[in-house]
C-alpha cells in the first residue's frame, strides 16, 4: 500500500536532459523506479542515456507512456509553469525538486491546483492532483532489496518507487526489517529526513513511505496532509514528523493529531523532532511578518504543542529513531 | 534582500505613490543646497529631515535622524552623520559607516484622522498559512505596529488578496473608509493601496511597508487649488531572494557594504553561512540538518561557531572555501563535518576536506589544520568518501571519524574541551 506512490507508479522527469535531471533520472532508474521517459521541449524523439524516450510536452509523454507521476528538475523561473503543465496533463503526483522557486509563482500555482482539486480545503486523500515540494528531496516508497543497483538490469529493488534525490539504500522495506514494522516519515528538510530514515533503519524498522515536503513557505503537501494519508495507510505503523522553526505547520499538525485521536481517525503512535531550538533569533521578515507569524513559529512553541497532543519528542536529532521506537512501545 | 530608505522612496515613486520631495547627498557641502531644494518643493514646509541611509534600525535614538530649519543646521547634521559611525542595538559594536544621507522635506501633516491619530500604517506581506498576499492597515501608524497588534488587535485590518486577481478596487476603497479617510482622500488612499499591491507582486517582495502614511498639505498645482494629499513618509521593502533573478533593477540596489563580508564570500560559492558566537565550526549539507547539528552540539555542552550549509551541489572548491571561511574565525577551536549525501556526494566532500587540509594556511604561515576535525559521512558514495579520508589520514593528523551524529557531537565537544 504505502501512500501516493508504489511499485506500479510510472514516472517521467521534466528537465530530463538538464544536469540534475539526468543524474537523478538515472538514480531513480537504477533504484528500480519505473521510469517511463522525460520531457525537454525541443528534444522530443530523442532518447536519454538510459534509453528512455524524451518528449516535447508533458501531455505527449503521458499519452505515450501512461505515466502517473512526474519529478521536476527545471530551473526555478520555469518550475511554476512546469507544475501547471503536469497538472493540465492530469498527472496525479507532481514532485517538484527545484530549489529557489519565487514565492509569488507558487501562490499562483497553488491557487490553480486548489481550483482543479475542488478548493483549498479539500483533504489530501481526495485531491485529484498532489503536489510535493518545491524545494524538496522528493518521495520514496522503498521496495525490498533485490539487487545491487549497479545497472538497469540489476536494480536495487524490483518493487519500490523513488521519485527524487534521496539515497535509496538507506531505506528498508518492511519485509527486510528486523522488527517487521514500518514507519511513515514526513519532513520539511532534505538531509535531516535521510538522518531519520537511517536511524529508523538502524533500529530495525522499515519505512512505508517517506515524504520530503520541502521548506518553502508556499508548497504542495503539508505536514497535516501527510499525517492524514499515513493515518489511513494500513502499512504504516508509526509516523515520524520532522519540522523546523518558522511557519505554523507543526502547530497545525499538533492540533490535527489531537482532533484525530479524539475522532478515532488516528490510532498510530507519532514521534517528532523540531530543528532549530538553538538557532539565533532574527532574520525575520520585519513588522508585518511578525504580525502574521505570531509566537507560534519558535521551536519550543512547536515542541510544546506536539507534546500536548501526545507526540513523543526527540530533543536531539540523534534520537529521532529512538523517539519513534519509544512511541511504538518497542 | 533589503534596500535603503531612499531606494524605497524611488521604488514607490516609480509606481506613482507620492512621497515628499527630497534627494540623497554624499557630502557635507551638498547639504545646504539639498535643504533649499526640499523646502522649495514642498508647500509650506519649514523644516527638513536628514536621515542616515543604513539598513540597521535605531537611527533616531542614535542621532542619525535630524530635523533642521536652516542650511547651516543641515550641514552640521550632515557632518555629524558622515564623520561618525552609527551605533545602535541593531549594528555591530563598532558601528556602521554612513555614506549616504536622505534630505527630504518635513511634511506639514494637515489633519488628524478620525481616530485621533495622524499617522497610518500600510503594509503587504505573504501569509504562508493561507497562501495569500495580505494587506495590513491601521490608523495607528508611526509607532511600533507589533505593539498595536498585540494590545489592540481590532486596530489592525488584515485583507487577503486574491492569488490571481490581486487586490481589488472595492477592497482598497473599503479599507480606506475603514481607516477614516473622507472625500477625495478616499480615492487617493485606495489608489496607493492598489499600487503598493501591484508593486509587491511584480517585484517579488516579501514585505512592502509604508509607515507612516499621512495626510499632508498639498500645494496648488496644475490648476488645482491647494488642498490635502495622502503621502508616504517612510517605506521599507524586503525582497524574495528567489525572485531576484528577474529584477535587475532591484539587484542593482543591493549595498554590499551592508552585508557581513564572510557571509558574502560564502554566497559567492553557493554556501549559506551565518556567524555565531561559539567555538565549534560546523560544515553541514542541508539547512535542516545544519540547524539540527547546531542543536546536538549544544545538547552535548558545546557552542556552535556558525551555521554553514554547503547546499546540495557544492564542488570541491566550495568545500575548501567553506573550511577557509570557518577557520578564518579565530574563535574556532574545532570543526564538525556532518554530511548526509543525497545530491551531495560524500566523495566530493571528502576530496574537498583533503584539499582544504593540505592547502589551508595558518596565521603563522604553516600549512594544514591545527584544530581537531571530526567527520561524519553517510549517504551517496559514502564508501568512496571514507576511503579517500582513510588514505589521507597522515596528511590530516587532527581528524577523527564519527560513526553517527551523537558520536560526532560527543567527539568534537570532547576535543574542544
Amino acid at each position: 500500500m504505502a501512500i501516493l506512490i508504489n511499485k506500479d507508479t510510472r514516472v517521467i522527469c521534466q528537465g530530463i536532459t538538464g544536469s540534475f535531471g539526468a543524474v537523478h533520472t538515472k538514480g531513480c532508474h537504477l533504484y528500480g523506479t519505473k521510469m517511463a521517459g522525460g520531457v525537454t521541449p525541443g528534444k522530443g524523439g530523442q532518447k536519454d542515456d538510459n534509453g528512455l524516450p524524451i518528449f516535447d510536452t508533458v501531455a505527449a509523454a503521458v499519452k505515450a507512456t501512461g505515466a502517473t507521476a512526474t519529478m521536476i528538475f527545471v530551473p526555478p523561473g520555469l518550475a511554476g509553469d512546469a507544475i501547471l503543465e503536469a497538472a493540465y496533463a492530469n498527472l496525479p503526483v507532481i514532485c517538484a525538486i527545484t530549489e529557489g522557486v519565487p514565492v509569488q509563482d507558487m501562490i499562483r500555482v497553488r491557487a490553480v491546483l486548489d481550483e482543479i482539486n475542488g478548493g483549498p480545503e479539500i483533504p489530501a486523500s481526495k485531491r485529484k492532483i498532489t503536489l510535493v515540494g518545491p524545494n524538496c528531496p522528493g518521495i520514496i516508497t522503498p521496495g525490498p532489496k533485490t539487487g545491487t543497483g549497479a545497472s538497469a538490469q540489476d536494480p536495487y529493488t524490483n518493487a519500490g518507487c523513488k521519485i527524487g534525490i534521496m539515497p535509496g539504500y538507506i531505506h528498508t522495506h518492511i519485509s527486510q526489517s528486523k522488527r517487521g514494522r514500518a514507519v511513515g516519515i514526513v519532513s520539511r528538510s532534505g538531509t535531516l529526513t535521510y538522518e531519520a530514515v537511517w536511524q529508523t533503519s538502524q533500529l530495525g524498522f522499515g519505512q512505508s513511505t517517506c515524504v520530503g515536503i520541502g521548506g518553502d513557505p508556499v508548497r504542495g503537501l503539508n505536514h497535516i496532509d501527510c499525517l492524514e494519508l499515513f493515518a489511513a495507510d494500513p502499512d504504516t505503523h508509526g509516523i515520524l514528523l520532522i519540522g523546523e522553526i518558522g511557519g505554523s505547520d507543526e502547530i497545525d499538525a499538533a492540533r490535527w493529531i489531537a482532533d484525530a485521536r479524539k475522532s478515532g481517525k488516528l490510532s498510530k503512535p507519532v514521534a517528532a523532532f523540531i530543528a532549530g531550538r538553538t538557532a539565533p533569533p532574527g532574520r525575520r521578515m520585519g513588522h508585518a511578518g511578525a504580525i502574521i507569524g505570531g509566537a507560534d513559529d519558535t521551536a519550543d512553541a512547536k515542541i510544546n504543542a506536539l507534546k500536548a497532543a501526545g507526540v513523543s519528542i526527540a530533543m536531539s536529532p540523534a534520537d529521532m529513531g529512538r523517539a519513534m521506537a519509544d512511541a511504538m512501545g518497542t | 534582500m533589503k534596500i535603503h530608505e531612499y531606494q524605497a522612496r524611488e521604488l514607490l515613486r516609480s509606481y506613482g505613490i507620492p512621497v515628499p520631495p527630497g534627494r540623497v547627498i554624499t557630502s557635507v557641502e551638498d547639504a545646504a543646497q539639498a535643504f533649499k531644494e526640499a523646502i522649495g518643493a514642498a508647500a509650506g514646509a519649514k523644516e527638513v529631515v536628514i536621515k542616515a541611509q543604513v539598513h540597521a534600525g535605531g537611527r533616531g535614538k542614535a542621532g542619525f535622524v535630524k530635523l533642521v530649519k536652516s542650511g547651516e543646521d543641515a550641514m552640521t547634521a550632515a557632518r555629524f552623520m558622515l564623520t561618525n559611525r552609527m551605533k545602535s542595538p541593531q549594528t555591530p559594536p563598532e558601528g556602521l559607516e554612513v555614506k549616504k544621507l536622505l534630505v527630504a522635506a518635513a511634511v506639514d501633516i494637515a489633519r488628524r484622522s478620525a481616530g485621533g491619530n495622524e499617522e497610518f500604517y500600510l503594509a503587504i506581506t505573504t501569509d504562508r498559512k493561507t497562501r495569500r498576499n495580505v494587506l495590513i492597515a491601521s490608523r495607528e501608524g508611526g509607532v511600533e505596529i507589533e505593539q498595536v497588534a498585540h494590545e489592540r488587535p481590532d486596530a489592525i485590518i488584515k485583507e487577503p488578496m486574491h492569488p490571481l486577481l490581486g487586490l481589488q478596487a472595492h477592497q482598497a476603497r473599503r479599507i480606506a473608509f475603514a481607516l477614516g479617510f473622507t472625500g477625495k482622500l478616499v480615492g487617493q488612499a485606495a489608489d496607493i493601496m492598489m499600487k503598493l499591491a501591484k508593486l509587491y507582486v511584480e517585484k517579488d517582495c516579501t514585505l512592502a511597508e509604508i509607515n507612516p502614511l499621512v495626510i499632508a498639505a498639498a500645494p496648488a498645482a496644475n490648476g488645482q487649488p491647494a488642498g490635502q494629499q495622502v503621502l508616504a513618509l517612510d517605506a521599507k521593502f524586503n525582497f524574495d531572494d528567489n525572485g531576484l533573478f528577474r529584477h535587475a533593477d532591484i539587484q542593482a540596489m543591493a549595498d554590499p557594504t551592508e552585508e557581513n563580508p564572510a557571509e558574502q564570500r560564502a554566497q559567492r560559492f553557493g554556501l549559506s553561512y551565518i556567524a555565531l558566537d561559539g567555538n565549534i565550526g560546523c560544515l553541514v549539507n542541508g539547512a535542516g540538518l545544519a540547524m539540527a547539528t547546531m542543536d546536538v552540539i549544544k545538547l552535548h555542552g558545546g557552542e556552535p561557531a556558525n551555521f554553514l550549509d554547503v547546499g546540495g551541489s557544492a564542488s570541491e572548491e566550495a568545500v575548501t572555501e567553506a573550511f577557509s571561511i570557518i577557520l578564518s574565525d579565530p574563535r574556532v577551536k574545532g570543526v564538525l563535518v556532518n554530511i548526509f549525501g543525497g545530491i551531495m556526494r560524500c566523495d566530493v566532500i571528502a576530496q574537498g576536506i583533503v584539499n582544504a587540509a593540505t592547502k589551508h594556511k595558518n596565521p603563522d604561515g604553516s600549512l594544514g589544520f591545527k584544530v581537531p576535525l571530526v567527520v561524519r559521512l553517510e549517504g551517496t558514495n559514502v564508501e568512496a568518501g571514507r576511503a579517500l579520508l582513510t588514505e589521507a589520514r597522515a596528511k590530516i593528523p587532527t581528524m577523527q571519524p564519527a560513526t553517527d551524529l551523537a558520536d560526532g557531537a560527543k567527539k568534537v565537544c570532547g576535543a574542544v574541551g
